[in-house]
C-alpha cells in the first residue's frame, strides 16, 4: 500500500491478529484434507442440507437429543468398564467400590443409570412424534423401521443393563424377563437357555448380559443408527401432511456462512414457513437441546443419585413391591391382568403373544396406515395410536401407584 | 427315451464353486454357534435334602432352604404340619414366600397365591407347586422329590 502512496493502515490489534492467524491454519489443514480426500460431496451435503419450518418443527430435535444421550452412554459407560467386574461374586462389590471409593464413582454411575432412563424417554418421545406425524409415509418406511429396531434395541440395551449391578431388584427382574423369553412359541426354551447361559439366572446369565451390553448391542447400534442417520441424509427431513398447505418459501441458499442467509442469525425466527439451513442454523439449536440435556442429567444424579440396593440372594424370596424398570413396567401390569388360562392357554402366553403382536405392529405401521400412503391421515389410526400410548400410560400409572401404596 | 443331460464344464465349476463357499461358512458358523450355547453343566441330581432341623421352625412360619440348584420352601403350618413345595413360581419362575397372616404362599412379582397344599388360588400361574415329600427323621427334616 505504500508503494501506492497510500498511508499505511494501523497494524489490527493483538486479538485479531490471534483470530486471522487461526483462520489460516484452519484454512489450511481443511486444504491439506481436501487435495488428499474428496469432501466436496459431504462438505456439499452439509451445506444444503435444510430443515422443514413449520409449527410441529420442534419435535425434530428429539432424534438428535436421542443420539445426544446415547452418546452419554458411551462415555460413562466406558468410564464404569474401568473398575467394573461382571461375576456374581464380584459385580455388585465393585458397584459398590466405584460408589464408595473412586472419585466422582458415583456421579458417573448416576449418569449413566439417568441417561439409560432419559434415552428411552427421550425415544418414546421421537417414536411417538414421528408416529402423529405420519413420518413414515413413502419413500420413508425403512427409516421408520430402522427407528423401530433401534427403539427396541435400546429396550435390550436397559433389560441387559439392569441385571448387571447384581441387586436383588434386578436378579428377579431377569428372572421374569427371561422366563417371557421362554415363552416365545418355538424358539423359546432355546432363547432362554442361550440368555441365561444355563437352566437359571445365574453367574453365566450375568457374563452373557455384559457381553451382550457391551459388545453385541453397540455393534447393532452402530450399524442400524448409521442405516437410520444415513437414510434421514438421503431422504431428507419428513415435512407432515398438516403442514402441506402452509405457505412455503424456497430454502434459502446456505452460503459458507449459512447463517448469513437469515435476517435473524442462526438463533433467530427461521424465515417463513419453509425451511432452515441445517448447518449451522438447526445445528446450533440441536446444540442447545444436547446441552440442556446434558445439564439435565448432571442435576438429576447429583440431586437424586442412583441407589444400589442389596446384593442378590438367589435362594431368597422374591422382596414384596418389586417392580421393574419404567418402561417395561405396563408390560408387567398386563402380565398381572390376565388369568392362569384364557380359553385354554395359559393366560402368560397370551398377554406376551399380544405384547408381541403389537410391536409387529408397530414395525409394519407404514405398510398398514394405507390413507397415509396415498398422502391423506386417517383418524382411525391416529385414534389407534392415542389408545396405545393410552394403554401403555395407563397401565404404567396402576403399577406405580399400586407400587406406592403397597 | 429322455436325451441324455449334458452337465457343462461351466455349470460344473459353478456348483463346486457355490458349494465351496457354502461349506466354507458352513465350516466357519457351526463352530461359532456351538461356542455360543452354553456348555452343559453339572445338572443338580439332587433327590433328598436336610431342608432344617426338627423344631427350628415355628408354627405359622416358612423357611426357604436349597434344594439342589433350586430354591424348595418349607411350611409349617397353623395346624402342625410340615410341608414342602418347589418355591419356584409356576407363572414366570420368581421365588414365592409364606404370608403368615393370610396363611397362603406368595409371590410378590405378579401377586399369584397358592393355597398350603400349593394348589392356586388367585392370580396368574398356571399350575401348582411341585410338592416334596417331608419326613422327621431324628432331629432333621429330611425333604425328597417324589418317587
Amino acid at each position: 500500500m505504500e508503494r501506492l502512496g497510500l498511508p499505511a493502515a494501523p497494524p489490527p490489534p493483538p486479538e485479531r491478529r490471534e483470530a486471522t492467524k487461526g483462520a489460516a491454519q484452519a484454512g489450511r489443514l481443511g486444504a491439506f484434507f481436501r487435495q488428499r480426500y474428496p469432501l466436496g460431496g459431504l462438505a456439499d451435503l452439509l451445506a444444503h442440507k435444510t430443515v422443514p419450518v413449520h409449527r410441529h418443527t420442534v419435535w425434530y430435535y428429539w432424534g438428535g437429543v436421542t443420539l445426544a444421550l446415547i452418546g452419554i452412554q458411551l462415555a460413562s459407560g466406558v468410564l464404569l468398564l474401568l473398575y467394573y467386574r461382571p461375576s456374581a461374586d464380584g459385580a455388585f462389590e465393585s458397584i459398590r467400590f466405584i460408589m464408595t471409593r473412586v472419585e466422582f464413582g458415583w456421579l458417573v454411575r448416576s449418569v449413566h443409570a439417568w441417561a439409560a432412563n432419559l434415552v428411552i424417554l427421550s425415544a418414546m418421545i421421537h417414536l411417538a412424534s414421528t408416529f402423529f406425524l405420519k413420518a413414515y409415509r413413502p419413500p420413508r418406511e425403512l427409516t421408520w423401521v430402522s427407528g423401530v429396531l433401534l427403539f427396541f434395541l435400546l429396550m435390550g440395551f436397559g433389560f441387559t443393563g439392569y441385571l448387571l449391578p447384581w441387586n436383588t431388584l434386578a436378579f428377579f427382574a431377569t428372572k421374569v424377563g427371561t422366563e417371557i423369553a421362554g415363552t416365545v412359541p418355538g424358539i423359546g426354551p432355546i432363547l432362554r437357555t442361550f440368555l441365561c447361559g444355563g437352566s437359571d439366572v445365574g453367574d453365566a446369565t450375568l457374563s452373557r448380559f455384559f457381553w451382550l451390553h457391551i459388545a453385541v448391542l453397540p455393534a447393532g447400534l452402530l450399524v442400524l443408527a448409521g442405516l437410520h442417520v444415513l437414510m434421514i441424509q438421503l431422504q431428507g427431513m419428513s415435512r407432515p401432511l398438516s403442514s402441506m398447505g402452509e405457505r412455503s418459501t424456497p430454502p434459502p441458499a446456505a452460503s459458507a456462512g449459512g447463517g448469513s442467509a437469515h435476517s435473524a442469525g442462526p438463533f433467530g425466527p427461521a424465515a417463513g414457513g419453509g425451511a432452515m439451513p441445517f448447518f449451522p442454523n438447526f445445528f446450533l439449536r440441536d446444540l442447545l437441546a444436547w446441552s440442556l440435556m446434558l445439564g439435565l442429567v448432571l442435576c438429576l444424579s447429583v440431586y437424586w443419585p442412583a441407589t444400589l440396593g442389596e446384593k442378590a440372594d438367589p435362594f431368597a424370596p422374591t422382596p414384596a413391591g418389586i417392580q421393574p424398570e419404567w418402561y417395561f413396567l405396563w408390560m408387567f401390569q398386563t402380565l398381572k391382568l390376565f388369568p392362569g388360562h384364557v380359553l385354554g392357554i395359559e393366560g402368560e402366553l397370551v398377554a406376551i403373544g399380544l405384547t408381541g403382536l403389537a410391536g409387529v405392529v408397530l414395525l409394519v405401521v407404514p405398510w398398514l396406515d394405507r390413507p397415509a400412503r396415498h398422502g391423506r391421515s386417517s383418524w382411525l389410526v391416529r385414534l389407534l395410536g392415542i389408545a396405545g400410548l393410552a394403554y401403555v400410560a395407563g397401565m404404567t400409572g396402576v403399577a406405580l401407584w399400586l407400587g406406592a401404596h403397597h | 427315451m429322455c436325451p441324455r443331460q449334458v452337465l457343462s464344464r461351466r455349470v460344473f465349476l459353478q456348483y463346486l464353486l457355490k458349494g465351496g463357499v457354502v461349506a466354507l461358512f458352513g465350516a466357519t458358523l457351526y463352530p461359532m454357534l456351538r461356542y455360543l450355547w452354553p456348555p452343559r453343566g453339572v445338572e443338580s441330581s439332587v433327590s433328598s435334602v436336610v431342608a432344617a432341623k426338627s423344631g427350628e421352625l415355628a408354627t405359622n412360619a416358612a423357611k426357604i432352604f436349597r434344594f439342589g440348584n433350586r430354591p424348595g420352601i418349607l411350611l409349617h403350618t397353623p395346624r402342625g404340619e410340615l410341608k414342602a413345595f418347589s418355591a419356584v413360581c409356576t407363572h414366570l419362575n420368581c421365588t414365592v414366600q409364606y404370608d403368615d397372616e393370610a396363611s397362603v404362599i406368595w409371590c410378590a412379582c405378579h401377586n399369584g397365591t397358592f393355597d398350603l397344599n400349593g394348589q392356586v388360588i388367585s392370580g396368574p400361574p398356571p399350575r401348582p407347586l411341585e410338592a416334596y415329600q417331608v419326613n422327621v427323621r431324628g432331629d432333621e427334616v429330611v425333604v425328597s422329590k417324589p418317587a
